[in-house]
């Protein structure tokens, strides 16, 4: 990970080098899958499992974003953001399994002897459905669940705590069997993709370029967002919310908004994660991972729009190092990097690259 | 005394389906003679064949012998007599008679709990031979409980007689008792292949319905005490949280660790107790009480001092920052004591429990902890409102700046009342460790209902906090068996969100005038 | 004999249509009707029988008020009379446990919420100013503009010339043209009450609720407010809430003095101060 110093570089020459360097990053990411491609053995060769775990990071900057969208802009911290991450990836990981079930019910469901499929996986064997419900599912549990926690103000840390139930209730959800969603394991073993096998390089690659293409379509919607005047609002919302509201402005309708953007993002996020990690299982939703998005947005700078790739990419880099070299203190890590950040980084890596680039 | 001796190689173990009659002659003999000595019943016993020693049993159980009571307890164990360390084996159908013939015995004890334990045995496994002895004993049995459960088993026992007007005063009798094994008893009889009496069905009939309305107030009690139990843990966990969130107005998401702290210097103190002064290890809880406060307080200081003291006015802030100090603290729990649970042990005085109905029993460790919940609620109160900590507290929590104007050292009083608030956890932790696994995890599954506590009853209320804890817990119980668990917590969360639209302050909130 | 039944009128079509805003309303006190607001009747604000209680105190005890259109009201009183939950009541933030609220003749306010009441006509500057601090002073002043505030809206808005003039209009007003790149959270504290005056401005309300606008202003600042106020008196209709006697003097002709929860005494600055009782819990002693 050189990007911290990149930055810096970055900071230091101005918007123009910034810019140079973004298409530097996005070309490398887009020759990545590429040179995926090459033959085994070769010099330039990037391995599935390589370019898996960035995929995979690239899922959570994704992540990381949509929070930073409803953390760092409207103020509101989201401890949930697993559940609609999972969501999504719980309605495309349902094709993959019809998919690779064939005409037959998925495996999980066979061990427990149903002879049906539950009604809400209805139409999951239709590819154009399951992304329907990648959107559908997330988007319409945060637009149930923001309603009624917008409309009596719920701000602050009860609404932390109220999505981190809320994800908790849905883990327990899942992990049950007989809901349907296969309990512990989740889905895996997943074969084929619109007819494509599934592990083979090209699909690797194409689902790593489609991973590229969404978190650019999400930053393109957060500048956008954030220029707008939407985006002011959602600043003034933080800052002051009844002042606001005494402006004219109904503070529901921009935070239902921008939650339901988020959730959906999410949930895209999680759709493209499924297949290239080849499993989603409840612990997606446990609330410690919802809870680490949080410190990604943290450690890289929130009410940015960098900051959050910035710290997804820094600590899941740092998570795939620790759990390897040193395994048992990679919690401890973590935790002091929650205390350290929150004491001394309140604006993250990029408010300190900034505050240098102005020294 | 060794009366039997000289007989004993005559039924030797190789000597096969010998001579019955010669054995009947034994028996009679033996029923002669109740007073023979111990160490001859077992020298006889091990003699016998398996046959004869089932015989033996059988009699032996139809004519309990107090001075019996000691062999059989100890052939129980695996061992012959009281003092023997001879190893004895016994198939599975003369364990029964063995465990038929120990209850038979126990029924004559001055021991009421060890009489109940024995009548609920014989339920299962009487003999129509014990009939006799039963009855006598049912007639003057003084505890009720041990009455009723003798009862039942004495009316499954006329049941098989050929006699309609035994078996009805039986079926009567059933109906009686509030047993669950009551219930299944009448359901068979009401098919006419198994109970041919017609008048003896239509009283099964009654006495099932009458069994069932007894079986399901017991149930919704059981119900309703499970919940003031959860509730008493719930108000454990959320009472420290209550103190800290409304004196700061941040969550300290550490708070479930701080129970887990306690939890662990629990099993601490039992492991020091234990090596060092097994004689106390009967009240070792209440040593680990102080030890516990001492170590979670401690910790909560250090943790206000250290960290959250510069987080105040950032209370998402700071709740990120205590989630990171509880990955730490469960981390450095795994790394210590690993991460497999640690065995806590229930004194004798917490384990047992307390028969109310025969489908109800109150563990004792559940009854003490809800009593020293509210213990906890009422010193917590009267430090809250009787000493002069509780009053800068108080002053605090409603207005920071103007109590800092008045003097009062508010960086003191947040350090103290964080303690405060921990050190109630730690108590939590220890009735915690009496009920549940101790484990690295405990903390984390508390937090979540400890916050929707303090979300219900209103933030600073310990009046609040007590209804909302223990309401939470009712309906959770309640909940629980009609829909599961899972959505019975999903529903749960769903009244709340909902609860908030009508009460946003919730339920104890002051009124008054919104300060920006 | 057969009673023929009268036509059931709906309260809409007894008034007037209003086919622009040059129209004069029927009373002809000589007010420009805005379009959406009935003041026929005169008054902006009624206020009849309001009482709020807080768990047994009352902080409102059946208050009347009534407010005419394009008049400036000073409404003084010790602390704890009551003027803060006033405007709570005005604005919708507290309901009132009995009593009526009319915005013009038509509005109600106790069946409104805090965002209608705003979009509706009355702006409100807090005790203590608060902007948007994160935002610089051009980007407080285009939040307050006066025009379609959804989330649609928002998300597409441009601003048009016409209303680049406004802002620049009010940012001259506000005398803050050279800091408007600045973020309102650098300001100082009598310029964040100047934007926040600024920022009703750009509201355009029909009635301007104000609590102590010249706290923390200096003496030349408090004047030039006075001046400011006065020029706003007939276009819109203002409520300040004020302690600063001088301040009164110089720019109401109407005061209302409140006391635990009621009206004292109104009149004219002379006649309120002349009042034996406005004397005793207020002024003299």
């Amino acid at each position: 990970m050189n990007q911290p110093l990149l930055v810096t570089a970055a900071q230091k020459a101005g918007p123009r080098l910034s810019l140079a360097i973004g298409a530097i990053v996005l070309l490398l990411l887009i020759a990545l899958p590429l040179l995926s491609l090459l033959p085994a053995g070769h010099s330039l060769q990037v391995s599935a499992y390589t370019l898996t775990l960035v995929g995979k990071i690239l899922c959570y900057a994704i992540v990381a974003l949509a929070l930073d969208l409803v953390w760092g802009y409207a103020g509101l911290l989201s401890l949930g953001h697993g559940l609609f991450f999972a969501l999504g990836g719980y309605a495309m990981g349902m094709y993959l399994m019809r998919e690779a079930a064939g005409d037959s019910l998925p495996a999980f469901m066979t061990f427990l002897s149903w002879s049906e499929l539950p009604w809400y996986w209805a139409g999951t064997q239709h590819f154009a459905w399951a992304l329907c419900l990648v959107v559908l599912a997330p988007g319409l549990l945060a637009l149930v669940f923001g309603y009624f926690a917008f409309r009596s103000r719920i701000k602050g840390v009860y609404f932390s705590i109220m999505t981190q139930a809320l994800t908790f209730a849905g883990m327990l959800l899942f992990f049950r069997n007989e809901t349907g969603f296969g309990g512990n394991n989740g889905f895996t073993n997943f074969r084929s993709i619109l007819g494509f096998e599934i592990t083979s390089q090209g699909t690797r690659a194409v689902l790593f370029l489609l991973t590229v293409a969404l978190l650019l379509a999400s930053l393109l919607i957060g500048w956008r967002l954030a220029r707008s005047k939407f985006g002011r609002v959602l600043t003034a919302l933080r800052d002051a919310e009844n002042r606001l509201m005494f402006c004219g402005y109904d503070p529901r309708g921009f935070k239902l908004f921008v939650w339901v953007l988020s959730a959906v993002l999410c949930g895209l996020a999680g759709a493209l994660y499924v297949p290239q990690v080849g499993i989603i299982n409840p612990s997606e939703m446990s609330p410690t991972n919802s809870i680490e998005a949080a410190v990604w947005v943290a450690l890289g700078g929130r009410g940015t729009l960098i900051g959050p790739l910035l710290g997804a990419g820094l600590v899941n880099g740092m998570k795939s190092w620790f759990t390897v070299a040193f395994p048992e203190f990679w919690l401890f890590f973590l935790g002091a990097l929650f205390i350290l950040v929150t004491l001394y980084l309140p604006k993250g890596v990029v408010g300190l690259l900034k505050k240098r680039g102005e020294q | 005394m060794n009366l039997w001796e000289p007989a004993l190689p005559a039924i030797g173990p190789n000597e096969h389906h010998k001579d019955p009659a010669m054995l009947k002659a034994l028996l009679a003999l033996l029923l002669l003679l109740p007073l023979a000595a111990q160490a001859g019943d077992a020298d006889f016993f091990i003699a016998a064949k398996p046959n004869e020693q089932a015989s033996l049993l059988q009699a032996w159980a139809a004519q309990p012998d107090p001075a019996r009571l000691a062999l059989l307890s100890a052939m129980q164990q695996g061992r012959l007599g009281a003092d023997d360390t001879r190893k004895l084996r016994l198939n599975n159908r003369l364990r029964g008679l063995l465990d038929n013939a120990l209850a038979s015995h126990q029924l004559l004890s001055d021991d009421a709990t060890l009489r109940l334990a024995a009548a609920r045995q014989l339920q299962k496994s009487a003999q129509p031979a014990q009939v006799a002895f039963l009855d006598r004993r049912f007639a003057g049995e003084p505890d009720a409980a041990v009455h009723a459960a003798l009862g039942l088993a004495l009316a499954n026992l006329q049941l098989a007689d050929s006699n309609p007007a035994v078996r009805l005063a039986a079926v009567r009798l059933l109906g009686e008792t509030g047993d669950p094994m009551a219930r299944t008893r009448l359901e068979t009889l009401l098919d006419p292949a198994v109970e041919t009496d017609a008048g003896v069905r239509t009283a099964a009939e009654t006495s099932l319905a009458q069994v069932k309305r007894k079986l399901l107030i017991g149930e919704l009690l059981g119900q309703a005490f499970s919940g003031l139990s959860l509730g008493s843990i719930l108000l454990l966990a959320a009472l420290g949280l209550a103190i800290t969130f409304g004196l700061l107005g941040v969550i300290n998401m550490a708070h479930g660790e701080m129970l887990m702290l306690g939890a662990y210097t629990t099993y601490v103190v039992q492991v020091l107790v234990q090596r060092y002064a097994p004689g106390a290890l009967e009240f070792y809880p209440l040593l680990a009480l102080p030890a516990a406060f001492a170590v979670s307080a401690g910790v909560g200081m250090l943790l206000e001092r250290t960290v959250i003291r510069h987080l105040y006015g950032r209370p998402l802030e700071t709740l990120l920052a205590t989630w990171g100090i509880s990955l730490i603290l469960i981390q450095a729990i795994r790394l210590i004591f690993g991460a497999q649970n640690v065995e806590v042990a229930n004194p004798g005085w917490l384990s047992g429990g307390l028969q109310v109905l025969p489908n109800l029993v109150l563990p004792y460790s559940r009854i003490v902890i809800i009593g020293f919940a509210l213990c906890v609620v009422l010193l917590t109160w009267l430090l809250l409102n009787r000493t002069r900590l509780g009053l800068n507290v108080r002053a605090v929590t409603q207005n920071r700046n103007m109590a800092a104007c008045c003097g009062v050292p508010t960086g003191r009083v947040d350090m103290l009342a964080f303690g405060l608030g921990s050190g109630i956890a730690g108590l939590g932790g220890v009735a915690l460790s009496q009920i549940g696994n101790v484990g690295p995890d405990l903390g984390q599954s508390y937090i979540i209902d400890s916050f929707l506590v303090v979300v219900l009853g209103g933030v600073g209320q310990l009046a609040g906090s007590l209804w909302a804890a223990f309401g939470l817990g009712i309906a959770n119980k309640l909940l629980e068996p009609q829909i599961g668990a899972v959505l019975g917590k999903i529903l749960i969360l769903a009244l709340i969100i909902l609860f908030i639209q009508k009460r946003p302050q919730g339920l104890f909130a002051l009124k008054g005038r919104v300060i920006d | 004999m057969r009673t023929v039944p009268l036509p059931v009128v709906h309260p809409e079509f007894m008034l007037e249509p209003i086919i622009d805003g040059a129209g004069r309303d029927a009373i002809g006190l000589g007010q420009l009707r805005q379009p959406g607001l009935d003041v026929r009747h005169g008054t902006v604000l009624t206020l009849e029988d309001i009482s709020v209680s807080f768990d047994g105190f009352k902080a409102l005890n059946a208050l009347n008020l009534y407010i005419g259109v394009g008049e400036l009201r000073c409404i003084i009183g010790p602390n704890g009379a009551g003027k803060t939950t006033l405007m709570d009541v005005i604005t919708g933030k507290t309901r009132p446990s009995t009593g009526k609220a009319w915005f013009g003749d038509t509005l109600d306010l106790t069946r409104m919420s805090e965002v209608e009441i705003a979009q509706s006509g009355i702006g409100r500057k807090f005790q203590k100013p608060t902007v948007f601090e994160a935002l610089t002073v051009y980007e407080n002043l285009e939040l307050a503009q006066k025009t379609d505030k959804s989330v649609w809206a928002s998300l597409r808005a441009r601003l048009s010339g016409e209303q680049r003039d406004r802002i620049d209009e009010v940012l001259g007003t506000i005398r803050l043209e050279a800091s408007q790149h600045r973020l309102a959270g650098l300001l100082s504290h009598g310029q964040k009450q100047f934007l926040e005056i600024g920022m009703l401005l750009m509201q355009d309300p029909q009635l301007l609720l104000l609590d102590e606008p010249v706290a923390g202003m200096t003496d030349a600042e408090t004047a030039f407010t006075a001046e400011l106020f006065k020029s706003l008196a007939g276009k819109h209709s203002l409520m300040v809430v004020e302690h600063d006697m001088g301040f009164v003097g110089s720019i109401a002709d109407h005061v209302t003095v409140l006391h635990q929860g009621s009206v004292l005494a109104e009149g004219s600055l002379e006649q309120v101060q002349a009042d034996d009782r406005v004397i005793e819990v207020y002024l003299g002693r």
